[in-house]
């Protein structure tokens, strides 16, 4: 026997698996470009968030129908994939169905399972496709949704259907080759799904079948090789990084919007010198706020990356829904194109940005934008994976107000208002408890 | 009815104290109608007897507006400003009816170094009820049907959504819910600074979208408990011509009107 196709298998998954490493190395340098910022405070209350909110999925509820698809979805894909153990060992033992004769009538339970969710999965595809072409769901037709992340959605839901097809066709034409009593095609089960292929192999001569069974078997697991590269360049990153996502997720109340630990220094250092612990050097930020992805957090820079774009945000936005340009969507997306234009910079300048006279500012996200978000928390409540666009946006708006003086007039006048008699409108202080007597 | 309003120092300078602090905030000092929010709950304050008292003219902006338009410079200004009138005093406990100050009070000012527990009036009105202060009786509100509106900052932002469902249960009245309510509650528009600027461009204002929402449930009271939202609200509803039949109250009002004060 030849040693030829495992030798090609072993390359294949060398392959697969190192020009996946390559990249999640690229998406976590990528990532920490980002600030630093401390959130891994309250490991067991993080721990449990994750499994509730990312394993458990929890926030999906809102949506029944949604959450229901999404879980079978979730769950097949968990499932199937168990056979993937199999499939390399095989790959690499050129074995085939290792498993079998060792486990016997659990062999037969267990494919008998994967196939039924295989089944499931893919009429669940089928389904998420008619929804989003078919029944055109609102928020998967945003503006934001034009061009590659519409053909990235699509290409998901097609990769699927296909990986779940040849994983049926595999096995309906291997059962085909059991019971004619080919060698080493033992008996492995009853295959409760895939028998509904035999019509369409039956007539097969037991060589072309043959063909058939390995081209299934090979393009499969090429397959979902190629899928799992594919992962970096789409929206579905959110399988890998909805979990860290959600382990460092903001666990304060949403309310609480950070205070900038810089600014105290200086507000210290003006109105209580005497306060301030001298410790540490007071350096100044070089910077107030966001303009690009290099003032961001890397927490925020990960929200980028973990965003699948399902718009569950924007659909409660009040700025939105009043249609305002405001997308919260959009600003996640934003994030991550202009993540990933510094990183292809980097890669392209042996490691160093070269200034490339872009920002996030303006030539992703306007400042209309910024303005039109009344900081509801709508977005970040909806989001299932815990992304926080708000943070983004409030990290803009300082730069705006606080480098560029760029506030709406009205939003200037407010604030000197406040600073000139601490109130937002000009009333004198000294009127406060007019009110009593009125 | 004359209002007791005792100053944090006109207590000081007689030796005495206050068991709580009422943050009045600036809409509850300058805005008209807010002002009446602000003596519903002084009168109810009164009623009780509760022990309060005010900054006064040592009250400054919270400076959420100016946290949430961008400047973080003028917001600390602000908030140390703040703590240090309080600390002067020793405060511990602070309520408040505006729940944008309420947030920023109990969730950001702790980073400055002011730690309080702070009370928006909803909780607190819930609280004198519980210990048995203040009694509440339908009257005139019995069977009425009324929705609330969640303010963000108290219901989202700081997952407080029982308070005041329970104060308004209380009237004996018909809760009713509108379609986004609770953490799904649609903000009225105002939030984020956006009180002091136009709107950007777009199809509707926030206000009205939210507006319509509560005239589905047909109500005759839309119930608020922030001075920003009942702006936004009493605006929507101007704008649909309907200021006779639905009137918007803050939950204190209802109350302090429930027990004719």
């Amino acid at each position: 026997m030849t040693l030829y196709p495992n030798l090609i298998f072993l390359g294949l998954l060398l392959f697969g698996i190192g020009f996946f490493t390559r990249n999640i190395s690229r998406i976590r340098r990528n990532i920490l470009i980002g600030k630093e910022m401390y959130r891994s405070d309250n490991k067991s209350q993080r721990w449990a968030y994750m499994t509730r909110v990312a394993l458990g999925q929890s926030k999906m509820r809102t949506k029944p129908v949604a959450a229901f698809l999404h879980l079978i979805v979730y769950v097949g894909f968990i499932l199937i994939n168990i056979e993937l153990l199999e499939i390399v060992l095989d790959g690499l033992l050129g074995s085939h169905r290792l498993f079998a004769p060792l486990l016997g009538r659990f062999y037969d339970f267990l494919i008998g399972c994967f196939e039924v969710l295989a089944f499931l999965v893919l009429i669940t595809v089928i389904v998420f496709w008619i929804r989003r072409n078919v029944t055109r769901i609102k928020r998967f037709w945003k503006p934001e949704m034009k061009g590659w992340p519409k053909m990235d959605a699509d290409f998901i839901l097609y990769f699927e259907v296909i990986l779940m097809l040849l994983f049926l066709s595999m096995n309906a034409s291997d059962s085909i080759l059991q019971d004619r009593g080919i060698e080493t095609y033992i008996n492995a089960g009853s295959f409760p799904i895939s028998q509904f292929l035999y019509p369409l192999f039956d007539g097969l001569s037991d060589e072309v079948l043959i063909v058939f069974e390995r081209s299934f078997w090979w393009a499969h697991i090429i397959g979902i090789l190629v899928f799992l590269n594919y992962l970096y360049y789409s929206k579905h990153l959110h399988i890998l990084l909805a979990f860290p996502n959600t382990f460092y997720a903001n666990l304060e109340p949403k309310g609480g919007f950070e205070v900038d630990h810089h600014i105290k220094n200086e507000v210290m250092l003006m109105m209580y010198p005497e306060k301030l612990i001298s410790d540490n050097e007071v350096s100044p930020p070089d910077k107030f706020g966001a303009n690009d992805i290099f003032d961001l957090k890397w927490i925020q820079l990960m929200n980028a990356y973990s965003c699948t774009e399902c718009g569950r945000c924007s659909e409660v936005c009040p700025a939105n829904l009043t249609g305002k340009k405001l997308s919260p969507r959009k600003i996640m997306m934003d994030t991550r194109d202009r993540l990933e234009e510094v990183g292809k910079n980097i890669d392209a300048n042996k490691g160093v940005f070269k200034d490339d006279n872009k920002k996030l500012l303006n030539n992703y996200i306007s400042a209309e934008e910024l303005w039109a978000c009344t900081t509801c928390n709508a977005c970040v409540d909806a989001c299932p994976i815990a992304i926080d666009p708000v943070s983004i946006i409030m990290d803009m708006r300082q730069y705006l107000v606080m480098e560029q003086s760029a506030a709406p007039q009205e939003l200037n006048a407010m604030m000197s208002n406040i600073e000139n008699n601490g109130a937002p409108w000009p009333f004198s202080n000294k009127d406060r408890l007019q009110w009593v007597s009125e | 009815m004359k209002l007791e309003v005792p100053t944090l120092a006109s207590l000081f300078a007689e030796g005495k104290k206050a068991s709580v602090v009422f943050w009045v905030g600036c809409a509850g000092s300058f805005d008209d109608r807010a002002k009446k929010i602000t003596k519903a709950f002084v009168k109810i304050m009164n009623h009780t007897q509760t022990s309060f008292a005010v900054l006064g003219t040592e009250e400054s902006c919270s400076g959420d507006p100016a946290k949430r338009a961008g400047n973080e410079f003028l917001f600390q200004t602000q908030a140390l400003q703040n703590i240090t009138a309080l600390d002067k005093y020793g405060v511990t406990k602070i309520v408040t009816t505006c729940p944008h100050c309420f947030n920023t009070l109990k969730n950001e000012y702790p980073e400055l170094g002011g730690n309080y527990k702070v009370m928006h009036h909803t909780q607190f009105l819930k609280s004198l009820i519980k210990e048995g202060s203040l009694k509440v009786e339908g009257g005139k509100y019995k069977g009425k049907r009324i929705t609330f509106h969640d303010p963000c900052y108290l219901g989202r932002a700081n997952k407080i959504f029982e308070a005041p469902r329970s104060l308004i249960k209380k009237l004996d009245a018909e809760l009713v819910e509108m379609k986004s309510c609770k953490t799904k509650g649609l903000c009225c528009g105002a939030g984020g600074a956006q009180m002091f600027k136009d709107a950007e461009v777009g199809t509707k204002e926030v206000n009205i979208k939210r507006t319509e929402q509560a005239l589905d449930t047909q109500p005759s009271i839309i119930a608020a408990a922030c001075p920003f939202c009942n702006t936004m609200m009493t605006d929507g509803i101007k704008n649909k011509k309907q200021e006779d039949s639905v009137k918007i109250m803050d939950v204190a009002e209802l109350i302090a009107n429930a027990n004719n004060l």
